[in-house]
């Protein structure tokens, strides 16, 4: 690979500059121009891009390196540049025979050319090279530490090596690779996004694009990863506390708006699984930045008992679009048509299958028995849930004209118990309520808020997935909702 | 050729400090206990506290507000300048 240099942008004359390169028939085309042209002006500067012996008069200068075509933001051949005292003053792309004409003061100039003929492609926008300029000219924007891999070295063994992969392979975070990335937001590279538990480590927008380069993220998914970093290190998200704990839990990214169809997220069949590369990546490079910024790792802070496969990553779309009750982001205060990032401190799904219930009464006991039983049949108060439900689960409430709240009502009124069944030793369990909640006539599994719905899933199957919580509020973690910036 | 990669850490240097020796007895120090607040954590320090006053301790306490978040930096302030020593408790 190129190592980053850090150039001046070369300087052009005064004058007229066209570039051009012979792999582009319009610039094949206006040889003849260009030869006229030198004839009639002295101060005529070609420019060839992949071939020195074109055109063969007049004598071009070769951009070899593409440096002139990449500072000068050249991206389409030929173009046709007009220069004065040291500063350009205009531009046109491709061949315009009037604004040639203009331009140049020659006022015949290509007469026998056609009036217009688009251009092509500059050889320094060229997909394939377009990575390795970047990282050659724009280079100096990064700040991390360059780390040298032998020859012998396996680059992925190395990665492994140095514990900076979570298991699975990583992604190489080259220097070409990350400044792609970060095409991916409109945010400067060194500006700070969150310091990172556990060790309290700023973790630069560079950072964040390194993780996700790591985790396998397109560009376009960045600024979802960014407003999941930003989520998690907050106060209230208490992502080092959700690390430090015992129980199975991480962050559950739920991200909804039309930007989860842009980046082609999964929110319909197979939506919590594998097989989808936002879905998969998205949440994986947050739990990459934990890793690797805040040092967050299994058996230092990260004191989980069983830890859960949702740890590697847990990032899926609600089907906003289709939802029958809105989305969980509203919920939260966000406007329509503004993409969104829901950050819950959740375990792994459980499937509740009800293929009976078509009426919304019983679907509705139907869930709220089985979300009784979620971490612990006599707990209730102190963990949230979500509740993905699904399309046909959905479909039986929405056939009854059932909103977001009438759905969380329904449930919400079979989620409640008497104080004397959830004391300790009820049951014949010891674990329960302190007995001070024993003559309680009435307590619910849930805190308001607490229950929270999703849409997502899709195909056959009446079938809802509960995730359940961590210990919430104040002594544990809230759900945070960001929109997304980008 | 050698490839060059980017490191994906913050890229600090750890600050490591000596521990201090252990005291050949902690009579006439203050111990300074702290509960995290996780259920049955008071048990185990009652227990600690009555062992180290019959050791000639003096005893402070101290509570987080919970236990799933770091002690906040004026806690960790007001220790470190009531006390000697302290035993910090997890306990469910």
């Amino acid at each position: 690979m190129t190592a980053a240099v850090s150039t001046d942008p070369p300087a052009l004359p005064d004058g007229l500059v066209v570039v051009v390169k012979r792999d582009c028939e319009t610039c094949q085309m206006v040889v003849s121009a260009l030869v006229d042209l030198a004839a009639r002006r002295s101060d005529v500067l070609v420019i060839t891009q992949d071939d020195p012996l074109f055109p063969n008069s007049p004598t071009p200068v070769f951009d070899e390196d593409l440096a002139l075509s990449w500072h000068h933001d050249i991206e389409t051949v030929p173009t046709l540049i007009v220069r004065d005292e040291g500063a350009e003053v205009e531009r046109t792309v491709g061949w315009q025979r009037a604004e040639w004409q203009r331009l140049t003061g020659v006022t015949d100039l290509g007469a026998d050319l056609p009036v217009m003929r688009p251009g092509c492609g500059s050889k320094s926008v060229d997909p394939h090279l377009v990575d390795a300029l970047r990282a050659r000219f724009g280079g100096s924007v990064l700040a991390a530490r360059r780390v040298e891999v032998a020859d012998a070295e396996d680059e992925i063994e190395f990665m492994f090596t140095r514990g900076w992969s979570d298991g699975l392979p990583v992604v190489p975070p080259t220097e070409e690779r990350v400044l792609a990335m970060l095409e991916g937001t409109h945010r400067a590279a060194d500006d700070i996004v969150a310091v990172i538990p556990p060790d309290l480590g700023p973790a630069t927008v560079e950072k964040v694009a390194i993780a996700a380069v790591m985790a396998g993220c397109r560009p376009e998914y960045l600024p979802w990863v960014l407003t999941a970093v930003e989520a998690a290190c907050t106060d209230e998200f208490n992502m080092h506390g959700l690390l430090a704990t015992t129980m199975p839990v991480g962050p559950v990214l739920i991200c909804s708006g039309p930007g989860t169809r842009a980046i082609g997220m999964n929110s319909g069949g197979n939506a919590l699984g594998q097989g989808n590369r936002a879905n998969s990546t998205i949440g994986r490079a947050l739990q990459l930045v934990v890793r690797n910024v805040g040092g967050g790792r299994p058996g230092e802070i990260d004191r989980a008992t069983h830890g859960s496969p949702g740890k590697v990553g847990f990032c899926f779309a609600e089907n906003d679009a289709e939802s029958p009750f809105g989305r969980l982001a509203a919920e939260h205060g966000i406007d329509d048509g503004v993409d969104a990032v829901t950050l819950f401190a959740g375990e792994g799904t459980r499937c509740i299958v009800d293929q009976i219930s078509r009426h919304p009464e019983s679907l509705a006991k139907s869930m709220a028995a089985s979300l009784l039983t979620m971490l612990h049949p006599k707990l209730i108060m102190a963990f949230d849930a979500v509740l993905v439900i699904g399309p046909e689960h959905a479909r039986v409430f929405a056939e009854a004209g059932w909103d977001r709240a009438a759905i969380v009502a329904a449930i919400s009124e079979h989620l409640t118990r008497p104080g004397s069944e959830l004391v300790r030793g009820a049951g014949g369990i010891e674990e329960g309520l302190p007995e001070a909640f024993a003559e309680a006539p009435s307590l619910p599994k849930f805190r308001d808020g607490g229950l929270m719905l999703t849409y997502a899933g899709g195909g056959a199957g009446l079938f809802s997935e509960i995730i359940g919580g961590w210990v919430n509020d104040e002594v544990g973690s809230k759900p945070v909702t960001r929109a997304v910036t980008y | 050729m050698a490839r060059t990669l980017l490191d994906p850490t913050s890229e600090r240097t750890v600050a490591e400090r000596a521990r201090l020796r252990r005291p050949s007895s902690v009579d006439g120090l203050t111990v300074g206990l702290l509960d995290i607040s996780k259920p049955r954590g008071d048990v185990f320090l009652d227990r600690l506290e009555q062992r180290l006053v019959e050791h000639g301790a003096s005893v402070k306490r101290y509570r987080k507000p919970t236990f799933s978040k770091p002690a906040p930096a004026d806690l960790r302030h007001e220790i470190a300048v009531e006390c000697q020593l302290v035993i910090e408790a997890l306990a469910d």
